[in-house]
Parts: C-alpha cells; sequence; structure tokens
C-alpha cells in the first residue's frame, strides 16, 4: 500500500485536467489522465488501497467530477487531508469515496510512517500515533451507507413508489 | 426573522424557522442548471428516466456553452444527446450553442431570481448571488440524483462578511477588487462559507456585481451574494424580466459571521494573478513589461457590456502588439448584439482581435486558443490553475479587461492607468 503526498490547494486541474472533462465521463475514460498535471506516475502507480494524504483546500476549483469519480474506481483507500474544497467533499461523498478531514495527522506523518485507518472508531494510526477524526452527519451516513448518492436515491424512488401502489 | 442570508435562507427553504451554521437541511431547489455536461448526467440515469421521468421538467434549464460548436465527434455527440433529451422529456428552457455561457443567459433569460434556491453542475453557479439567490455548484452525480427526486441536502454554512466603502478609482474594475479580496482571504479562505457583501454596493452595477460572485469559488466560498436594490431594479428592467422584490432575502441583524472583512474601494488598484493560484495577487505595478502571446477578454467573469466597451475605449484607433493575439469571447448572443450595434466590438476587431462565438472558449483547455509550452495568456477569466488552458507547460495570468486591453497594445503586461493619462 502506498501513501501518496501532495501539498496545499491541489486544484481540480491538477487533479483532472479541464480538457478532458467533456470527453471522458466513465472510470475507464478517466483512470489514464488521473493527476495527470500534478504527478504522471500516480495513474501507472497507483493500486487499490492506496491513501493520499495532503495539505489544506484539496480539490479546490471546478465542479467536475472526474477526480472523485476517478480516485474511488482506482481503488483509493481514502483521502486524508487537512482540509477539503467543499464541491470535491461533495462529489466524493456522492461517489462514496473516503475522506477524513484531519490535519493533525497529516502534519504527523513522516515518509517512513504507515497509515491505518479505523472506520469502526473514527481513528487514523500514523505509525504507532492515533487521532480522530470527526465522523459525518447522520443525514450524510445514508448516503454514504447506500453505497452513494445515485443508490440512495434510487432506494428513496422505490420506496415511494411503494408506497403510491398501497394508498 | 434574524440571521445571515444564508441561514434566513435556508431556514425559508427548508420550512423551517431557524437553522444553524452546521445544521443539514433537506431543500428542494427552484431551479437546476446543466449545460454540456447533460449528456453525462443522464447518461447515469437512462433507466431511471424510463421508470420514474424527471421530476419537474420546468424546474431544469440546459444550456449547451462548454464546447460550441463542438470541436470533436465526441463533444458532437454530446450535444446530440442532450437534444434528443431535451425532446423526448420535453425540456422547455433549453439554449443550444451559440446563445452563450449558461451563467449569463441563466441571468439575462431571468431564470435566476431574487431569494431562489439555484443549483447548477458547474463551480460558477455563484454568479446567480449577484441577484439576491442563494446560488452554488453540485457535482453531475447530485444533478442526476436531482433530475430524479427534485430535493437534496445543504450544509447551513457559516457566513464572511464582506464590508465595501467608498468608490472604485478609474481604471480600476469589479475585478481588480474581486482579486484584492481572494488575495487577502485566500484561496480556501471561504471554504465552505456564505460571502455576504454589504457597505457601498450601490456604485456596483449588476455586471460588476456578477463578476465578483462569480469569482467566489475562487476563494472557496459556497456561495457569494449581494441584496436586492435599484441596480437589481435596473437588470431586470433591461431584460425586461418582472420579479417580487418582497421574495427577496437579507441579512438581519443581530447576524453571526465568521469573519468581517473591510475594504476600502477608494484604495484599489489594477491588480493582475500570477500563475498558478488565483490567490498569487500583486499589483499591475508589480509585474511590468511581462511578455504575453495571448490575450484574451470575455468568459462568464468578465465578457459583458461594460467590458468590451471599457476595453474598445483603450484599443480603438489603436493595435494589438506584434507577436500577440488578443481573442474577444462574448458572454452571450445579446453582449455580441449590443457590442456590435456601439461600435466597440467594431473597434476591437480593427484592432486585431479575433471574435470566438459566444460561449466558454478558451477558459477550460479544450479548444478555440489552447496554449503552447512556454506562452503566456493574460486573461480576465476565473482561473490561472496550471493546464487549465490545455496545456500544463503554460501560463496564465488573471487580470481585468482594461488592464488586459493596455497590456494587448504592448504585448507586456502594463498598468491600465497609463491608457487615462495618453487619453
Amino acid at each position: 500500500m502506498k501513501i501518496w503526498t501532495y501539498g496545499d490547494n491541489i486544484n481540480t486541474d491538477m487533479l483532472f485536467p479541464g480538457r478532458y472533462t467533456y470527453t471522458c465521463s466513465t472510470a475507464e475514460e478517466i483512470l489514464p489522465h488521473l493527476l495527470k498535471d500534478l504527478d504522471p506516475d500516480f495513474a501507472k502507480r497507483v493500486k487499490s488501497g492506496d491513501i493520499i494524504l495532503a495539505g489544506e483546500n484539496f480539490g479546490c476549483g471546478s465542479s467536475r467530477e472526474q477526480p472523485a469519480l476517478g480516485l474511488k474506481a482506482a481503488g483509493v483507500q481514502a483521502v486524508v487531508a487537512e482540509s477539503f474544497a467543499r464541491l470535491f467533499y461533495r462529489a466524493s461523498l456522492n461517489q462514496g469515496l473516503l475522506l477524513i478531514e484531519c490535519p493533525e495527522a497529516v502534519r504527523a506523518f513522516r515518509p517512513e510512517d504507515t497509515v491505518k485507518i479505523n472506520q469502526e472508531n473514527g481513528r487514523i494510526y500514523i505509525g504507532e500515533r492515533a487521532f480522530e477524526y470527526p465522523p459525518l452527519p447522520n443525514a450524510i451516513m445514508d448516503i454514504w451507507r447506500a453505497g452513494g448518492l445515485l443508490p440512495y436515491a434510487r432506494q428513496k424512488l422505490a420506496a415511494e413508489k411503494k408506497g403510491e401502489h398501497h394508498v | 426573522m434574524i440571521g445571515t442570508f444564508a441561514e434566513k435562507i435556508l431556514a425559508q427553504k427548508a420550512g423551517r424557522h431557524r437553522v444553524r451554521p452546521g445544521q443539514i437541511v433537506t431543500v428542494k431547489p427552484d431551479l437546476l442548471l446543466t449545460h454540456d455536461n447533460t449528456a453525462a448526467i443522464i447518461g447515469k440515469i437512462g433507466d431511471d428516466l424510463k421508470k420514474y421521468g424527471v421530476f419537474d421538467r420546468e424546474k431544469h434549464v440546459i444550456i449547451l456553452d462548454h464546447i460550441v460548436p463542438a470541436a470533436s465527434q465526441k463533444a458532437a455527440e454530446n450535444h446530440q444527446k442532450v437534444r434528443q433529451y431535451v425532446a423526448e422529456y420535453n425540456i422547455r428552457h433549453f439554449y443550444d450553442a451559440g446563445e452563450g455561457i449558461c451563467h449569463q443567459i441563466v441571468m439575462e433569460k431571468g431564470h435566476a431570481l431574487p431569494g431562489m434556491l439555484v443549483l447548477g453542475s458547474d463551480s460558477h453557479t455563484c454568479t446567480y448571488g449577484a441577484i439576491n439567490a442563494f446560488a452554488a455548484g453540485i457535482d453531475r452525480t447530485e444533478a442526476a440524483a436531482l433530475l430524479l427526486t427534485g430535493e437534496t441536502w445543504l450544509k447551513v454554512p457559516h457566513s464572511i462578511r464582506i464590508e465595501l466603502s467608498g468608490h472604485l478609482p478609474p481604471m480600476v474594475t469589479a475585478k481588480d477588487l474581486v482579486l484584492t479580496i481572494i488575495g487577502t482571504l485566500g484561496a480556501g479562505g471561504a471554504n465552505y462559507c456564505s460571502v455576504e457583501y454589504h457597505g457601498d454596493v450601490k456604485s456596483l452595477d449588476m455586471e460588476d456585481r456578477m463578476t465578483i460572485a462569480n469569482m467566489g469559488v475562487e476563494m472557496g466560498a459556497k456561495n457569494s451574494v449581494f441584496l436586492c436594490d435599484d441596480q437589481t431594479g435596473r437588470h431586470m428592467k433591461r431584460n425586461n424580466l418582472s420579479v417580487d422584490l418582497k421574495k427577496a432575502v437579507w441579512a438581519d441583524p443581530p447576524a453571526v459571521y465568521k469573519q468581517t472583512l473591510a475594504v476600502d474601494m477608494n484604495n484599489i488598484g489594477p491588480v493582475v494573478a500570477l500563475p498558478h493560484s488565483v490567490d498569487n495577487v500583486v499589483p499591475v505595478s508589480d509585474a511590468p513589461g511581462t511578455p504575453i502571446q495571448q490575450f484574451l477578454i470575455g468568459t462568464c467573469t468578465n465578457g459583458r457590456i461594460t467590458d468590451f466597451e471599457t476595453a474598445a475605449a483603450i484599443l480603438k484607433g489603436r493595435h494589438v502588439a506584434a507577436g500577440s493575439r488578443l481573442l474577444l469571447l462574448p458572454a452571450s448572443r445579446a453582449v455580441l448584439q449590443h457590442t456590435m450595434a456601439s461600435g466597440a466590438m467594431q473597434a476591437l476587431i480593427d484592432a486585431g482581435g479575433i471574435l470566438l462565438p459566444p460561449g466558454c472558449g478558451p477558459c477550460l483547455g479544450a479548444h478555440q486558443g489552447v496554449l503552447a509550452p512556454g506562452e503566456r495568456c493574460l486573461s480576465t477569466a476565473n482561473r490561472n490553475f496550471k493546464g487549465r488552458m490545455g496545456c500544463a507547460g503554460a501560463e496564465i495570468i488573471l487580470a481585468g479587461p482594461q488592464t488586459v486591453a493596455w497590456s494587448a497594445v504592448h504585448g507586456e503586461i502594463r498598468d491600465p492607468r497609463e491608457a487615462r493619462k495618453k487619453q
């Protein structure tokens, strides 16, 4: 498992170049260009279970969802950052990509450290040190449990439709 | 009711007496905007649409603007899919390629109005804060879910109050003002926040307010907003729109702000945002003589009537410097028609400008002015991210239209106040 580390204000053009935004929509189309202008090695070497560690305002800029969709499809276990830009945060949640906002953990990380995430107790372990991160609000956890926003919407619509038949 | 703009409008939309920052509310947006990405959005929910239909077709506005006319077969097929969807589901508010940039059209045609909640699958949806709407960008998946269910969740944001005083000096524009604010707050300085503009806003017309609100996302804001006043009325009248002003919403004391920033507009000068971050803002006087190969006046940030008219006042009777090119990108057909009739566009073309069709053009790097490695573009757009204009080896510098026009005459960054002395 590799830990990919990046700095502050990693923007959406670095995560996925704007020039491909309207020609690449599926995971298959997105993956070769993921992080292309930030780290050309990433798309070639990323493996399922890898973790990204970054600074402040990760994912700032565009509303494009290819970064979130691509990172989820690449199997990235989580992005841990000091803070996230709002649109990327929302897009990731809607894709079911785990984001952890924990500045203390990011700052504590040294290149030789291992990183482990325990979602059960809301803790991230950097080497031997444990850091707590704030859990998602309940309303958002429902979307998370459903596996993302579209599965959640489908569950809701199906339930409503069933309800109508009973009336 | 007391509270910030965001608290008041989200309480109203969620049917609650009062909401507090951090609270999650369920809301039904009054309008959903999508553009070329409509093809990808409906592609996610093809079967669901057949089963459940569109939640409310009157609330969906679609504008093709990002790659218009299509620059590739793939882009053309996307447009085709959108037109088929529009026909099949009888979407009334559809604007095909060439009408203009979505944010300009939504404002000109009155789709966004005071007191409305607007969500759009484009980060610059925040532009409609200019007309007192709560407007925020969302991703494609969320737009897809909204098409089916008509509702979503929003976290009530904390608010930042920007208290403006004075007047902008000559040759200094709303773009210089908002870039200065972003330089002060930082690219993530307003993250998750609602940014309210208070104080001496009367001198800022609707075009200025759109430029300022448009750049809200560049400081990380969820939305940025102005009150509804005479300037709003003038905009409505000019565009033959009518509105129920009682629907306008504004902050009422005692409202609690996360931060207040006082800005004296008299002290604002022309600035540029240097590569590769929008908050890398310095006075034009700190970057003189930087050679520029491509100039761009236009986009959803600065592609409006006054932007072209002030640029034309500078470039009339002059010429773009040899070795440089000037791209003109009107935000809408109406802007193009108006500036053609007024002679401004003629003056800019006579000065060597290259006129592009109303749309997003080269701003996102897909076509119509892609840069080469080592080239530099001085642009009135909203982003200078590395690679934004199609080439990671190029540089983008952001500025107001007058700075771009005067610099285009010289092929390098120049202070537009020099032009005033010569006029």
